[in-house]
């Protein structure tokens, strides 16, 4: 069965408002899993001089990747799709236990319009999982309001230390759709 | 000379373990003997940890006390913040085999500054001495060369230690060694265990008192 990938990624127009955002709260590691919905601001970041953009195999890297460039002065963000929330669970007891800042956006699948029923455990537990290791979930439901929720979601990260995920709804990023 | 008093080669993966040459204390010791002040340490849990500590712990030294399989990853994100510094991540087999897409992770920028040195003794140490994946002839070394690692080995013997610790501490990589110890259990020596206090004193000694919150 053919994957189109007409639908996801076309509402990327938040993206450049995301990446300004991250620049202004001085992100340098931007390290991600692609997703569709991210594709734009992955393609932004990994094209921005002042940002070091690295691909990981599984999430769960990337807490530990972000945790390391804490140590080293960095400020980082995580951007990556529901799916993996669960991939990151016993890592997030190394945020917990040190108090790491981390900031992760998360676009969601299995949400809205969703067509993979596989999709569907993750996701309808993805903001649980979150807080049941101590991370703020903040939810953006509407393309005008993504840049905000993530700038604030970043203060409270970096000021904090907090560990804040900002997961971008379905409905924000469009469904994928299928075709036979 | 008869066949049965030729010298057997032990490959057992529960016992060959038990007679290796180098003894992981010893190894460690030798390492962090020609290391430089401003060397960065991230160590695994366990008894890597415990190794660190025996040889003399330092506020830039990261202990790792949970989140098995982050330490390459955690060095990753280290040595790209901090290009100046040289990167040590020192683990054990089986902590590095719960992180082997790290492996791959570690290939999109290649930090220079950065070494891996797993000190193999082909057991979970803190659950047993059960064997890990590297006592069936599991050659993580040569995982690290097929990503494309520039420098990799493994070491089995205190003449190829001599010749790898100038590459450990100093050549550009990334580094990447698989030391075989014997397989022993030695004296628990913890360091530190609380998380936060182990963040802010690595980022004080490295970034100065504003660095901590």
């Amino acid at each position: 069965m053919p994957e189109s990938d007409v639908s996801p990624g076309e509402n990327t127009h938040w993206s450049g408002d995301v990446h300004a955002v991250l620049k202004d709260l001085g992100v340098r590691q931007v390290v991600y899993v692609p997703d569709a919905g991210h594709k734009r601001l992955i393609e932004m970041c990994a094209a921005d001089p002042d940002m070091v953009a690295t691909q990981l195999t599984t999430e769960e890297e990337g807490i530990a990747m972000l945790s390391g460039a804490f140590l080293g002065g960095d400020r980082g963000v995580l951007l990556m799709q529901s799916s993996g929330v669960g991939n990151c669970m016993n890592m997030l007891s190394l945020t917990y236990a040190c108090r790491f800042p981390l900031l992760m956006l998360v676009t969601m699948r299995g949400q809205w319009g969703e067509f993979v029923s596989w999709q569907m455990p993750t996701a309808k537990n993805t903001p649980k999982m979150l807080q049941l290791y101590d991370v703020l979930v903040q939810e953006a439901d509407r393309i005008e309001e993504v840049a905000e929720i993530v700038e604030a979601a970043g203060r409270t990260a970096f000021d904090g230390p907090n560990a804040v995920a900002v997961l971008i709804s379905q409905r924000v990023i469009g469904s994928k759709k299928f075709t036979r | 000379m008869p066949a049965d008093m030729q010298p057997t080669l032990n490959n057992d993966p529960a016992t060959r373990a038990n007679n290796y040459t180098l003894r992981r204390r010893e190894v460690i010791a030798r390492i962090l003997a020609d290391r430089p002040k401003d060397l960065l340490i991230v160590v695994g849990l366990g008894t890597p940890s415990f190794d660190i500590v025996a040889a003399g712990d330092t506020d830039l030294t990261f202990h790792l006390w949970g989140a098995m399989g982050s330490a390459i990853s955690i060095g990753i994100g280290l040595a790209q913040a901090r290009p100046q510094n040289r990167v040590l991540v020192t683990t054990g087999d089986g902590e590095m085999l719960m992180g082997l897409g790290s492996l791959a992770t570690a290939m999109v920028h290649k930090p220079a500054n950065l070494t891996v040195v797993v000190t193999d003794n082909e057991r979970y140490g803190a659950t047993g001495m059960q064997t890990t994946h590297t006592a069936y002839d599991v050659n993580v070394p040569e995982m690290a060369r097929a990503a494309g690692w520039p420098i990799t080995g493994t070491v089995t013997s205190a003449v190829e230690l001599e010749t790898a610790v100038p590459n450990i501490l100093r050549a550009p990589g990334p580094v990447f060694y698989a030391i075989k110890v014997r397989a022993e259990e030695d004296g628990m020596l913890l360091p530190p265990k609380d998380g936060v206090m182990l963040r802010d004193r690595f980022r004080k000694a490295l970034l100065g008192p504003s660095a901590i919150f």
